[in-house]
């Protein structure tokens, strides 16, 4: 992978994004479809990482009670659901994880 | 009780003691979302060289590009092996919901000079637009506004390339951290950020498809099921909304009609 041109790509759409509105800087209305149709972009994206790292985590679908992946992203996803703060998410999420991974040793 | 109807003798000393109340008050107001970015900075740099991304290159990843979701999304992907188009695509969808905040700040930024909005809009992330937002609802004066929004853009953008270099840094003092399963933060992480989404039926149904399609389209050269996966809980959950939309304004004409 060539590093330099990497980040000049990415540079470039990211910057693209969020400069292109302020550089004309015009009154911008988005049609309503789009502007919805925007705020399914981020929770989409992200799940279809997550899928994947969770469910197979080395290669093979592993849907399974001794998989920790799983195990922990469940742990995650319900404090998520009951205190909406990504940190507490965070640390629970890693816990479970070592927990699941390193103490019971699955 | 300050006078307001009398002008300072000397206008510009004034204004550049307000702007550097606005710049220090920008980056005041980003500090408790700055607390949330560190360990994320942190990670980062630690997964980089892991993933197959050089010390240079991270560093420069945070210091060019300037975007933390994107930048743990690209790590995933070069471990994964994914192609360049591939990495690119990803991060252009990733970013385009900074679209909607340029949007919300044009009328804030219009009378400014170019150079200016250059700059703001390359430090325009999640946690800026937080920050500036509630600036421009608390106080209509946007005369100085811009020193605000630039002092949480500095504080961000300090803390983050910091950030990085501590991780670049303790991932060369103990290389067997990626053994630790730091990787599953990007996981976990990711998942506090969707859950606050999950309020409405057209969001579940969108996250519901793209995870199957994530899993149907796992085996698809270059990562590009990731691509696939995204797009297609996208249309079904912009569809869904569409219709309830559609149904409820049609209720709503019927009860007016009888």
């Amino acid at each position: 992978m060539n590093e330099a041109l990497l980040i000049l790509g990415m540079f470039i759409v990211t910057f693209g994004v969020r400069y292109i509105l302020f550089a004309v800087a015009g009154r911008v209305h988005f049609p309503a479809w789009l502007s919805t149709g925007l705020g399914f972009v981020p929770p989409a994206v992200l799940t279809a990482i997550i899928i994947p790292a969770v469910l197979i985590p080395q290669g093979q679908l592993w849907i399974s009670p001794s998989n920790p992946w799983l195990l922990a992203s469940l742990a995650a996803v319900i404090t998520a659901f009951i205190r909406k703060d990504l940190l507490t998410t965070i640390v629970v999420g890693m816990l479970a994880f070592s927990l699941f991974r390193f103490g019971f040793g699955l | 009780m300050t006078n307001t109807t009398t002008l300072p003798p000397t206008t510009l000393a004034s204004s550049k003691k307000q702007r550097r109340h606005e710049f220090i008050g920008g980056a005041k107001a980003t500090f408790p979302l700055i607390v949330g970015a560190i360990p994320f900075g942190i990670i980062f740099g630690t997964l980089a060289e892991p993933s197959g991304l050089s010390v240079i290159g991270a560093l420069a990843m945070s210091i060019i590009v300037f975007a933390g979701a994107s930048q743990f999304i690209v790590l995933g992907l070069l471990a994964a092996g994914a192609a360049l188009p591939i990495i690119i695509a990803t991060t252009f969808v990733v970013n385009l919901r900074h679209i909607l905040y340029a949007a919300n700040l044009v009328p804030k930024v219009r009378h400014l000079p170019q150079r200016w909005r250059i700059l703001m809009a390359f430090g325009l992330t999640d946690e800026t637009f937080a920050a500036v937002s509630n600036r421009y609802l608390q106080q209509d004066d946007i005369r100085d506004a811009h020193w605000f929004y630039l002092g949480s853009f500095c504080a961000m953008y300090g803390n983050w390339v910091l950030c990085t270099a501590i991780g670049v840094a303790l991932g060369e003092l103990f290389p067997d951290m990626t053994e630790w399963g730091l990787d599953f933060a990007m996981s976990v992480t990711f998942i506090g950020m969707v859950v606050p989404y999950l309020k409405s039926k057209p969001m579940w149904a969108c996250v519901i498809v793209a995870a199957t399609m994530a899993i149907a389209t796992a085996a698809m050269p270059h990562k590009l099921g990731l691509l696939v996966a995204a797009i297609a809980g996208i249309a079904v959950g912009l569809s869904f909304h569409m219709m309830l939309k559609r149904q409820n304004t049609q209720q709503s004409e019927n009860k007016e009609a009888s």
